[in-house]
């Protein structure tokens, strides 16, 4: 072991993309490489949790920690690494907010379990077993498994975080600059998020072609319609979630032709990303009566996977609970 | 600057008022004040019986220089009602009126509320989320703007003839727009007033030629007010002149052309006499309107109809006054103030309580129907006849028609007993039948009503108390052949009558008008939940609204007869002179702005802002609020997808600490 700078990487409820990302570093991550020792990865290199617990308190300069948490391991986990590091990176959209996984907190726990375990066309479990968190088997070892929890959480309802990386997944740029500025020690204030603080029409290609009143008519899925290639897709009537969204992504998807979806999550200045774009746009539907509303917005199927689609933990309104799930958690405890 | 700053520490007072008893009945308001005494940066915190009162503000004005307090929480009522009087304490106490929080533990709470405890609780939870709101507030400065003297008044019946002439007579512009082709509204049919039973038109025409001959009064008739912007002091509304076909300023009035008119006898239902009387389609409504000014029905002229007419009406009008291609005309105002005068309309008993067989009878009339019989300008000429052209035996007058009854309208209509009393006599005067009047309760609250009612006793009319179950033609007896039979229970009695009558008169009650909804909305006032326009409180600013600026006269508000609508208009005049005499209005700061460095010009906000206070900088390629225009109705800002408006006291500080603290278990 050198005197480099510490660095661990994890993943909790997460796709890969974030790891992915790091390795589309390219050549940079050589680069990082020589800069860092990195003591953790399990997505890479052959280090277990016993290796973290081993470490001193601290020792860790910088945890990039991507997923959301959603089981009693992830949760674990990201203490363990809270613990050995001084600085915790929420690195992607579902550490951020949840992102996709969170999506699950549309249902209860128990509707979930039920779905998985019992409903599910392909499933032949008669005896409607559920796996345990503790289990004895016939030769009488005893085998944990994690405990799925009610909602599944961005990392800052679990851990204290100090900075967070936005994007599903974080674009290579982003993940350079931030390393460069915690190598150098040239950090902003903690809790920002490390992408510029303005909405993402800020930065698109396609702002100028923005009328000054959309009025919405109707609403289109991006998979309805030919999208022009030059001009707004509000303006279009394709939901973008740019003005709610954060740029530093140079605009990618707009680039490629495709109306953001808001995974670099809200301003700093904005609670709840997905009530804010729903009360913009309802703001400008050009229609006045219910009949209207209601037909101009049955072009949005799915407003929570629309204007929610990373960001359901920090929705200002929690998780549904159903009766079921509220008894079993009054025995439990909430998690 | 307002005095203090606010800088440096939280120190709040809390002052916990019971209101009398109001708010300390329902809420253990010691208790309240205890607890609140041990909230985060709470220095001082008492229970007060009226914190409204002079000591109640002293004692605000004393701790904050005794404790050196720079953030105040008063729990008591709504703040419409006492925000303004304890911002002013706190001002005059040295801080910054905005570093106030009102939390409203009366409307909100113990009015709401049966347990004790849990109204205490509550209370505890409202100052607990103010407190915690208030440490976010901050100075705020007050603009001024100066008030247009002009003044609107909507509806020219008697209300609102009469603000329009006392404003007008004060030296003030206003602007008099009526819906109707004349002024004079539902008193202007009216042939007698109770109680004294002087001729309606004879207080009434003179007031109303008043109008039209007044230097400072531009009369629009035939005209509605299409839509109204801005705010005290600064309104800006657009005024729909229909057309009449006639040339107001040319025509004189002669009414040659109906003479002329190739309908040689009137043909369509007269509304003024409730179609009791058939009219031409050039026609003036009543012979005392005002203007006096005829008007084409296109709905029924030949011309209109079928484009093959001889127009004699044109060829004898040497005045050349009738224009056949008038158009729809919209006039701009700007007005400081509005007085709001639109009137009720009458129930109208047809599908709605069939049992009375109004339209199903031939004899059955609404009040407003035999007001105009006796009339002598009426359809009858004053002769009290039926439609048969007999004079009447027996008449009885139904009370309570689509008034005080869970099935149509659940309130007093407060004129129907007296009108009934003045109709009874007038029909007994003139036809000698017998009245009788089928009453719930007598209710002769005004000045010489009561006596009116004893007159009426003397008189031999009869009464009897019950509300009646139905009127038929079913006759069970020979005398009751061919008459009409009103069946009730005689409640002093105690039985069943039926009372053969010839003539059954149905004393509607006042509602709402079909459109107040609508109006409402044009000028952005509410309604109580029956539908008339709410006053801004109920005993202590009547003819007020929530909005300011717009005030109320007449039955637009709620049923009243013609003394206290007059009363009303004048009181309306004198708030608006009042305000308009003020000569300039203190705004709220209430205000939204834009941080142009967090803007990202996404235009979400533009289209939406009532009243045009936001621009596009297109050198900047951002959004910016002008905010002398800005009226802080909140709109760009819950549309602002980056979060980058802001707006003075809603900041999402104030407001999500206030609600994450209401909420949250302690």
């Amino acid at each position: 072991m050198t005197d480099k700078p510490k660095v661990a990487f994890y993943w909790c409820a997460s796709c890969g993309g974030c790891e992915e990302s790091v390795v589309d570093l390219a050549e940079a991550i050589l680069e990082v490489v020589q800069l860092v020792d990195i003591v953790f990865w399990p997505v890479a290199i052959d280090t277990k949790k016993a290796d973290v617990e081993r470490m001193a308190d601290g020792s860790i300069a910088v945890s990039l920690i991507n997923g959301a948490v959603r089981t009693s391991e992830q949760e674990e986990m990201a203490q363990l690494l809270r613990r050995k590091s001084q600085l915790v990176v929420a690195y992607g959209s579902c550490a951020q907010m949840g992102g996709i996984p969170a999506l699950a907190n549309q249902y209860s726990r128990e509707r979930i379990l039920r779905t998985v375990y019992e409903e599910v066309p392909t499933v032949d479990n008669p005896n409607k077993v559920r796996p345990q968190p503790d289990y004895v088997d016939d030769a009488q070892i005893c085998v944990h498994l994690p405990e799925f929890r009610q909602r599944v959480r961005s990392l800052d309802q679990v851990v204290d975080v100090d900075y967070t990386l936005p994007g599903c997944p974080p674009t290579p740029k982003l993940l350079a600059e931030a390393l460069h500025a915690i190598l150098d020690g040239n950090l902003p204030p903690k809790g920002t998020v490390l992408a510029p603080d303005t909405a993402l029409c800020d930065a698109c290609p396609r702002k100028d072609s923005k009328p000054e009143d959309v009025g919405y008519t109707e609403f289109k899925r991006p998979h309805w319609t030919i999208l022009d290639p030059e001009k707004c897709f509000l303006a279009q009537g394709v939901v973008c979630m740019g003005p709610a969204t954060r740029s530093g992504c140079d605009a990618q998807c707009i680039r490629g032709n495709m109306p953001c979806t808001g995974c670099f999550g809200p301003t700093s200045r904005v609670h709840d990303q997905g009530a804010k774009i729903v009360s913009s746009i309802c703001s400008s539907i050009a229609a006045e009566d219910s009949d209207g509303i209601e037909s101009t917005l049955s072009g949005i199927p799915d407003p929570v996977g629309t204007f929610y689609r990373y960001g359901l933990s920090k929705c200002l309104l929690r998780g549904r609970v159903d009766a079921v799930d509220a008894a079993r958690s009054s025995q439990e405890g909430t998690r | 600057m307002n005095g203090g700053n606010g800088d440096g520490d939280l120190r709040i007072g809390v002052y916990v008022c019971h209101c009398g008893i109001n708010i300390a009945s329902m809420v253990d308001v010691e208790k309240v004040a205890e607890r609140a005494a041990a909230m985060p940066h709470v220095v001082v915190a008492r229970d007060y019986k009226y914190m409204c009162s002079d000591p109640g503000q002293q004692m605000i004005a004393q701790d904050v220089r005794n404790h050196r307090l720079n953030r105040i929480v008063v729990a008591a009522c709504s703040p419409l009602l006492h925000e303004k009087t304890f911002r002013g304490a706190v001002e005059r106490a040295g801080l910054n009126p905005f570093f106030f929080h009102m939390a409203n533990i009366r409307e909100h709470d113990a009015w709401v509320h049966e347990n004790r405890d849990e109204a205490t609780t509550k209370a505890i939870d409202l100052i607990r989320a103010a407190v915690r709101r208030v440490g976010h507030h901050k100075a705020l400065e007050r603009r001024t703007v100066s008030i247009n003297p002009n003044v609107l008044v909507v509806g020219g019946g008697i209300a609102g003839i009469h603000a329009a002439l006392k404003i007008a007579d004060a030296g003030r512009r206003v602007y008099l727009v009526e819906r109707e082709l004349s002024i004079g509204g539902h008193m202007a049919k009216f042939d007698k007033t109770f109680p004294t039973l002087d001729c309606a038109a004879c207080i009434l025409t003179p007031k109303m030629s008043q109008v039209k001959d007044h230097p400072n009064i531009t009369l629009w008739t035939y005209s509605e007010v299409a839509g109204v912007e801005g705010f005290v002091g600064n309104f800006k509304a657009k005024i729909r002149r229909k057309p009449r076909y006639i040339d107001e300023e040319t025509c004189v009035g002669c009414l040659e052309c109906i003479e002329a008119c190739i309908f040689k006898e009137g043909k369509f239902p007269d509304e003024y006499n409730e179609g009791l009387s058939k009219r031409k389609p050039m026609y003036i409504p009543f012979p005392q309107a005002v203007p006096q000014v005829t008007a084409i029905d296109p709905e029924t002229c030949l011309h209109f109809k079928t484009g093959k007419c001889k127009q004699p009406c044109v060829s004898v009008c040497d005045r050349k006054a009738i224009d056949f291609d008038q158009k729809e005309r919209i006039e701009e105002i700007e007005v400081g103030a509005i007085v709001i005068g639109t009137g009720f309309q009458t129930f109208n008993p047809t599908d709605r309580l069939p049992q009375y067989g109004y339209k199903i009878l031939d004899n059955v009339y609404t009040a407003l129907e035999v007001e105009r019989l006796v009339n002598s300008s009426g359809p009858t000429g004053g002769e009290v006849v039926l439609r048969d052209g007999s004079r009447p035996r027996a008449v009885g007058i139904l009370h309570c028609i689509g008034s005080r009854d869970t099935k149509t309208n659940i309130w007093c209509s407060r004129v129907c007993c007296m009108y009934s009393l003045k109709l009874a006599h007038l029909v007994h005067e003139r036809t000698k039948a017998e009245v009788y009047n089928f009453y719930i309760d007598m209710r002769a609250p005004g000045k010489g009503y009561e006596e009116f009612y004893n007159r009426l006793l003397e008189e031999g009319v009869h009464f009897i108390r019950g509300k009646v179950g139905g009127v038929t033609d079913w006759a069970m007896v020979p005398e009751e052949e061919g008459r009409l039979v009103i069946r009730v229970e005689d409640t002093l009695g105690g039985f069943v009558r039926r009372v053969p009558v010839d003539m059954v008169v149905l004393s509607t009650g006042l509602e709402p008008r079909a459109d107040a909804d609508d109006v409402r909305r044009t000028f952005n006032i509410s309604c109580s939940t029956e539908g008339f326009f709410l006053e801004r409180h109920p005993k202590l600013a009547p003819v007020e609204t929530a909005s300011d600026g717009i005030y109320l006269a007449g039955c637009c508000q709620a049923p009243k007869d013609i003394p206290d609508t007059v009363a009303q208009a004048g009181a309306a005049a004198a708030e608006a002179l009042a305000l308009i005499d003020r000569g300039e209005v203190e705004l709220e700061p209430n205000t939204a702005y834009i941080d142009a460095d967090e803007c990202s010009g996404c235009k979400s906000c533009l289209s939406l802002c009532p009243y045009n206070a936001i621009s596009f900088i297109e050198e900047k390629k951002k959004a910016e609020i002008n905010e002398a225009l800005c009226k802080g109705c909140g709109t760009c800002v819950a549309a602002c997808p980056s979060g980058s408006i802001i707006q003075n006291l809603f900041e999402d500080d104030e407001i999500f600490s206030e609600i994450a603290e209401v909420l949250s278990d302690v």
